[in-house]
């Protein structure tokens, strides 16, 4: 199994104004494979997904230290382009978050931006898009309507459609599934497990068992401190933290 | 309990009552302009000049005047406004600078418009030379009503929900790109409520025009932006005080003033009916 990293984070520590939110958080993540992160509410599972497409950089106030590396490159350098970043690391936020616009818009709105306006290809794009998040069906009737009449599901998958329209490398996903029904959550690992083949993806969960599914290699947090990160097998059949342990078992948190 | 439910009454009664009155003092200045003006109406009275020393004849260049001078102040400030509230809410350090710019506005909106007036004159008339006209005028109650666009557009701006700029950045679109795809679009509904606010107050003040565009009479329409107008406020005053036949124009005061009533509330009624219509589009 050739193993190729495709983030590295080294040292990170991370500040909401004079509160550290992460405490030297170091991590490998490998190309091609599913990262989960787990952890009790608060730890830090968002701001550290967050600072990997440097969304927090909207937040006033917060500060970093540590490298982040994409692909070899610093992120946080001076000379980063992070329109281009989050181009190449797409998210998919907790709660879906579709513009009131089309069907159609919400995928095309990341093509759109990038420049592309031939019509043909706007289309190809979106059908492509909406095909690998699983939702083509479902929708391909109705392209026109506003994204807010769909269900709770739908919406999350067109929003996984919108991030797969502006083609990443990387998909961040934070508790995509958190909201939604078994059905639509076994369709969203499902999908998961698919686009795997193609993108480096790390994900935010709170479900153990979905971790256990979906993930090739889990993180635990805790307080801010990565505890312990390793194979997601290795993680829940025998972790080497006691405080790892409990927490998968249920025993707090 | 009993002496709550007594409160509440109490409360509720005077809540109805104020209301009430509200709405009968409006609905006896339509219907005592509508008793008074309807007879001056007629489409002789909308489409030709005053005749007679202003005692006969119509309103048509001043109805034009005024729709030139509100138009002109739109184009000027609804533009500059926007572009002013997205640099407040988007763009700027959010900080003593902003809360300073902002409390200025606030008290610019505050002024009394006869000021505005006394400034369109100082600075559109004489300084920029422009001569009482179009362009002075509109200017001049562009900045009058500038406070009200900026605010009305901020509060809209500032009520887009953040998760709105966060997908959108998340997708690698630039910032400018994010204000303007989305979250201009579902803020448009309450930005023209504050530009209805905007044209009808600009439709109908008096003290800004006076010295800066209007006068006291021409049948002639006009030809630029640097021509002199008859704008309706402002005839209305004419006839009120300056008229040597007072009592003859009585009907023809009620009826300028009915119309531009009516010019108001038709204008803010094609804006209301564009914002429900934008509303039921872009919903979230
Ligand atoms: N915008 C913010 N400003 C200030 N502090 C923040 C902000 N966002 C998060 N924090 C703080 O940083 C810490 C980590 O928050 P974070 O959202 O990363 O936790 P999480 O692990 O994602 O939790 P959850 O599972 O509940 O989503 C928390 O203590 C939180 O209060
Ligand atoms: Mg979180």
């Amino acid at each position: 199994m050739a193993n190729n990293t495709k983030i590295m984070v080294e040292n990170l520590i991370f500040y909401y104004g004079n509160d550290k939110a992460l405490e030297d958080v170091s991590m490998l993540i490998q190309e091609n494979k599913i990262t989960a992160l787990i952890g009790p509410s608060g730890c830090g599972k968002s701001t550290f997904l967050r600072v990997l497409n440097r969304m927090n950089d909207l937040i006033p106030g917060t500060k970093l230290k540590g490298k982040v590396l994409i692909d070899g490159y610093d992120i946080y350098s001076n000379t980063t382009d992070v329109v281009e970043l989050r181009k190449k690391v797409g998210m998919v936020f907790q709660k879906s978050n579709p513009f009131p616009k089309s069907i159609f818009d919400n995928v095309a709105y990341g093509p759109r931006a990038h420049g592309i306006r031939d019509k043909a290809r706007l289309t190809n794009i979106v059908e492509e898009s909406l095909e690998k998040a699983a939702i083509w069906d479902e929708v391909k009737d109705k392209l026109k309507q506003s994204a807010m009449e769909l269900s709770g599901g739908q919406q999350q998958r067109l929003c996984i459609a919108r991030a797969l329209a502006i083609n990443p490398e990387i998909i961040l996903m934070d508790e995509p599934a958190s909201a939604l029904d078994p059905i639509s959550t076994a369709k969203i690992e499902e999908l998961i497990r698919v686009l795997k083949e193609k993108y480096t993806i790390v994900i935010v969960t709170h479900n153990m068992q979905q971790a256990a599914r979906v993930s090739d290699y889990t993180g635990f947090f805790l307080l801010g401190e990565l505890i312990e990160f390793s194979d997601t097998n290795k993680i829940f059949t025998s972790p080497q933290d006691s405080r790892t342990e409990d927490y998968i078992t249920g025993r707090f948190g | 309990m009993k002496r709550q439910q007594i409160y509440q009454q109490v409360a509720f009664g005077g809540l109805r009552l104020s209301t009430l009155t509200i709405i009968s003092v409006l609905g006896l200045i339509i219907w005592f302009l509508g008793k008074e003006g309807v007879s001056a109406l007629s489409w002789e009275f909308l489409t030709q000049a005053p005749r007679n020393g202003m005692t006969e004849g119509g309103i048509f260049p001043a109805l034009v005047g005024t729709l030139c001078l509100t138009l002109g102040a739109i184009i000027f400030a609804l533009p500059l406004g926007v572009f002013a509230a997205i640099y407040l809410t988007e763009y700027a350090k959010q900080g003593r600078l902003v809360r300073i710019i902002r409390l200025g506005i606030n008290n610019l909106a505050g002024v009394p418009s006869v000021v505005f007036g006394l400034f369109g004159l100082a600075m559109f008339v004489e300084y920029l030379n422009f001569g009482p006209s179009i362009l002075a005028g509109s200017l001049t109650l562009g900045i009058l009503i500038l406070p009200t666009i900026i605010r009305a557009s901020e509060e809209a701006l500032l009520a887009i929900p953040q998760t709105f700029r966060e997908a959108s950045l998340a997708l690698g679109a630039s910032k400018w790109h994010t204000i303007y795809k989305a979250v201009l679009p579902p803020a448009i509904p309450g930005i023209l409520t504050g530009t209805i606010l905007g044209i009808g107050r600009a439709a109908g003040e008096t003290a800004p025009i006076i010295f800066t565009a209007a006068c006291f009479y021409t049948a002639r329409l006009p030809h630029s932006i640097f021509d002199q107008v008859m704008a309706l406020p402002f005839h209305l005053y004419v006839l009120a005080t300056e008229g040597t036949h007072f009592e003859k124009t009585l009907p023809l005061q009620y009826g300028t003033a009915l119309v531009l009533l009516g010019l108001v509330l038709g204008i803010n009624l094609i804006a209301v009916i564009i914002r429900t219509r934008l509303r039921r589009k872009i919903r979230w």
